[in-house]
C-alpha cells in the first residue's frame, strides 16, 4: 500500500525569457516509488521541480496529479529544499509546528514529537537553527516534510550543502525514511550516487534546453540498496559516461554564461 | 639571492578595540569631579554652568515637591500616545509597501516627498489643524515617528530571504501565518534598529513641541527655567531629558535581547 499520488509531468517546456531551459519533458512519476533526475549544473533540474509543484507556472505543458490523497495530508507536495529554509527566529520544534497551523493543538505536537524521534531529532527540539550543523538541519528539512504527511516528496539536491561524509550519513536516513512514509519522491541531484541509491527511475537530462536523453529503471526496494551494489556502481558508471561530456560543457558555459 | 634564517615575525592581529565598562565609568566619574572642583574653585561661573551637586540638589527637591512629576507625566504620555501611534501606522504601512506592489509606489512616492520636510517646521500648522492643545503635539510626534518607521520597515521586509517566503508558500501556508511567522520576524531586526531612531527623534520632537505652546512637559519647563535664568532647574531638566533617552534606549536593547536571541 502507497501513499503516494502518480504525478505527471506532460510535455514541460520552460523558458527564461529568451533562454529556453526545458523542452518536451514527459516523466510520469509512479505512485510510491523515487524518480531520480540527473543533468549537468543549469540544465534545468530545479526549474522542473518549481514547475512540478506549481511554485513556476510553465511556459509550456501541465503537470497533473492523480491518486487518492489521504485524509491526514496537510500538502500533497512538499519540498525539501538545498539551503534547508528553516526559520532562524523558531527552534527546530517550532519550526515544525508552523507548518502544521490547521491542526488542533494536541494533534501538532503529537506530530512533532512523532517527525523528531524519526529524524532522531528529539534531543534537539528546543535548538534555533544556528545551533545545528549541516546534517542536522537537513534533518529538520525532512522532519518538517514528513510532518504533513505529503502525497509527494519533491526534494532539490537536499544533501548538496553537506560534506561528503554527512552526504552519505543522511543518503541512508532518507532512504528508511522515504521507504516508511511510502510517498512518490521526486529527487533532483548531480550527484550519481545519491540517484542510484534512491531512484526507482533515473532520468538523464541533457544540457541546456534540458530534454529526456534516457530514463534507467532500478527495481530493487530502498532498504535492500547497498552503496557498494555492484549493479549501482556499474549503472553509475554508465550514466557517468552518458554526461561527462554535457557535464564539461555546461560547466564551461557557467563560467561565462547567464549564471 | 639572500640567505635567510630565524623566526617569522608576528604581523596579524588588526584592529581589535575591547570595552572596558570600568575605563568608561573612570571617565565619566572623573569629568563630574572636574566639573565639580571647577565649579567650587569659582572657575566655572555658575550662573552660566551650575555644579553638580547643585543640580543634584535642585533635582531632588523638584522630585519632593511632585513639580518634576507634574511635568514628567505629561511629557511620558505624550511620548507613549505619539510614538505608538507613529509606530503602528508606520509598521502597517511598511509591511503594505514592501509586500504588494499595489501598495510600494504610492508609499514610496508619499514618503519620498514628505520625508525630508523638517517636522518642527509643521508644529505651527498641527496648532492651527488641532489646536493648542495635546492634539497637535501627538501629531508632531507621530508624524516624526511614522516616516521613519516606514522606511526601517520596508527595507526590512525587502531583507527576508525569499526562500523563506518561498518555503511557507510551498506548505500551502496562509498569506496572514506567512506574514506573520516569516515576514514580521524576519523584518524584525531592522524594525526595532528603526524604534532606536524614531523614539531619539520623538523625544527631540516632544521638548520641541513642549517649548512651542504648553504649560507643562519637560520642554515647557526647561524653557520656563531659562527665562527665568534659574540655571539649575534648567540643567535638572536636561539631565531628567538625558535619563528619559537612556532609559527608552535601555527598554529597546532589553526588547531586543529577548525578540532576537535567535541571533
Ligand atoms: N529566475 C530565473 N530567471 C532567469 N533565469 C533563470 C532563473 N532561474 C534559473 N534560471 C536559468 O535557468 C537555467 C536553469 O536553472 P536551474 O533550473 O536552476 O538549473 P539546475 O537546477 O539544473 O542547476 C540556468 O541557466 C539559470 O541561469
Ligand atoms: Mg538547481
Amino acid at each position: 500500500m502507497t501513499r503516494g499520488v502518480r504525478l505527471i509531468l506532460d510535455r514541460i517546456g520552460h523558458a527564461w525569457g529568451e533562454l529556453s531551459v526545458l523542452e518536451d519533458i514527459r516523466l510520469t512519476a509512479e505512485p510510491g516509488e523515487v524518480m531520480a533526475v540527473i543533468g549537468p549544473s543549469g540544465c534545468g533540474k530545479s526549474t522542473l521541480l518549481n514547475i512540478a509543484g506549481g511554485l513556476l507556472a510553465p511556459s509550456a505543458g501541465a503537470v497533473r496529479m492523480s491518486g487518492a490523497i489521504a485524509d491526514d495530508c496537510l500538502n500533497p507536495l512538499t519540498y525539501v529544499f538545498q539551503d534547508f529554509s528553516l526559520l532562524p527566529w523558531r527552534t527546530v520544534r517550532a519550526n515544525i509546528d508552523f507548518v502544521l497551523e490547521r491542526l488542533p493543538a494536541a494533534e501538532r505536537a503529537a506530530r512533532v514529537a512523532e517527525v523528531l524521534a524519526l529524524t532522531g531529532l528529539s534531543d534537539f527540539a528546543g535548538a534555533w537553527p544556528k545551533e545545528l550543523s549541516g546534517g542536522m538541519k537537513q534533518r529538520v528539512g525532512i522532519a518538517r516534510a514528513l510532518a504533513v504527511r505529503p502525497a509527494c516528496l519533491l526534494m532539490d539536491e537536499p544533501l548538496s550543502a553537506l560534506d561528503a561524509q554527512t552526504r552519505d550519513l543522511l543518503l541512508d536516513e532518507f532512504a528508511a525514511l522515504i521507504a516508511r512514509a511510502r510517498t512518490t519522491t521526486l529527487y533532483v541531484t548531480h550527484n550519481l550516487a545519491e540517484a542510484v541509491r534512491l531512484g526507482h527511475q533515473i532520468v538523464v537530462l541533457s544540457r541546456r534546453p534540458g530534454r529526456v536523453r534516457e530514463v534507467f529503471r532500478l527495481d530493487r526496494p530502498l532498504l535492500e540498496r547497498s552503496a557498494d551494489d555492484p549493479e549501482a556502481k556499474a549503472l553509475e558508471k554508465t550514466l557517468w559516461r552518458m554526461i561527462r561530456d554535457d557535464a564539461a560543457v555546461a560547466e564551461r558555459e557557467r563560467a561565462h554564461g547567464p549564471n | 639571492m639572500a640567505q635567510i634564517e630565524g623566526p617569522v615575525r608576528f604581523r596579524g592581529g588588526g584592529f581589535s578595540p575591547r570595552n572596558r565598562w570600568i575605563a568608561g565609568t573612570a571617565t565619566l566619574l572623573a569629568l563630574l569631579a572636574v566639573w565639580q572642583a571647577g565649579a567650587a574653585a569659582g572657575v566655572i561661573p555658575t550662573l552660566f554652568l551650575p555644579s553638580p551637586a547643585a543640580i543634584a540638589a535642585t533635582l531632588w527637591r523638584l522630585i519632593e515637591t511632585g513639580v518634576l512629576w507634574r511635568h514628567l507625566s505629561a511629557s511620558l504620555a505624550r511620548l507613549g500616545v505619539g510614538w505608538v501611534l507613529g509606530t503602528v501606522f508606520g509598521v502597517a504601512t511598511g509591511l503594505a509597501a514592501g509586500l504588494w506592489s499595489a501598495t510600494r509606489s504610492p508609499v514610496a512616492a508619499v514618503v519620498a516627498a514628505l520625508f525630508p520636510i523638517p517636522k518642527i517646521a509643521l508644529v505651527p500648522l498641527f496648532i492651527v489643524w488641532f489646536g493648542i492643545g495635546e492634539g497637535s503635539k501627538i501629531a508632531t510626534l507621530g508624524f516624526g515617528v511614522f516616516f521613519p518607521t516606514v522606511i526601517a520597515t520596508m527595507g526590512g521586509v525587502d531583507n527576508v530571504p525569499r526562500g523563506l517566503i518561498r518555503m511557507g508558500q510551498s506548505f500551502g501556508l496562509s498569506t496572514f501565518a506567512i506574514v506573520r511567522s516569516i515576514v514580521l520576524p524576519g523584518a524584525a531586526p531592522a524594525i526595532l534598529s528603526g524604534f532606536r531612531v524614531t523614539s531619539s527623534i520623538a523625544i527631540v520632537l516632544l521638548v520641541a513641541a513642549e517649548m512651542i505652546g504648553a504649560e507643562n512637559g519637560i520642554g515647557a519647563f526647561v524653557l520656563s527655567a531659562g527665562n527665568l535664568y534659574d540655571t539649575d532647574a534648567l540643567m535638572s531638566g536636561i539631565v531628567v531629558l538625558s535619563l528619559l533617552g537612556l532609559t527608552v534606549s535601555g527598554a529597546i536593547g532589553g526588547v531586543e535581547r529577548v525578540l532576537l536571541r535567535w541571533r
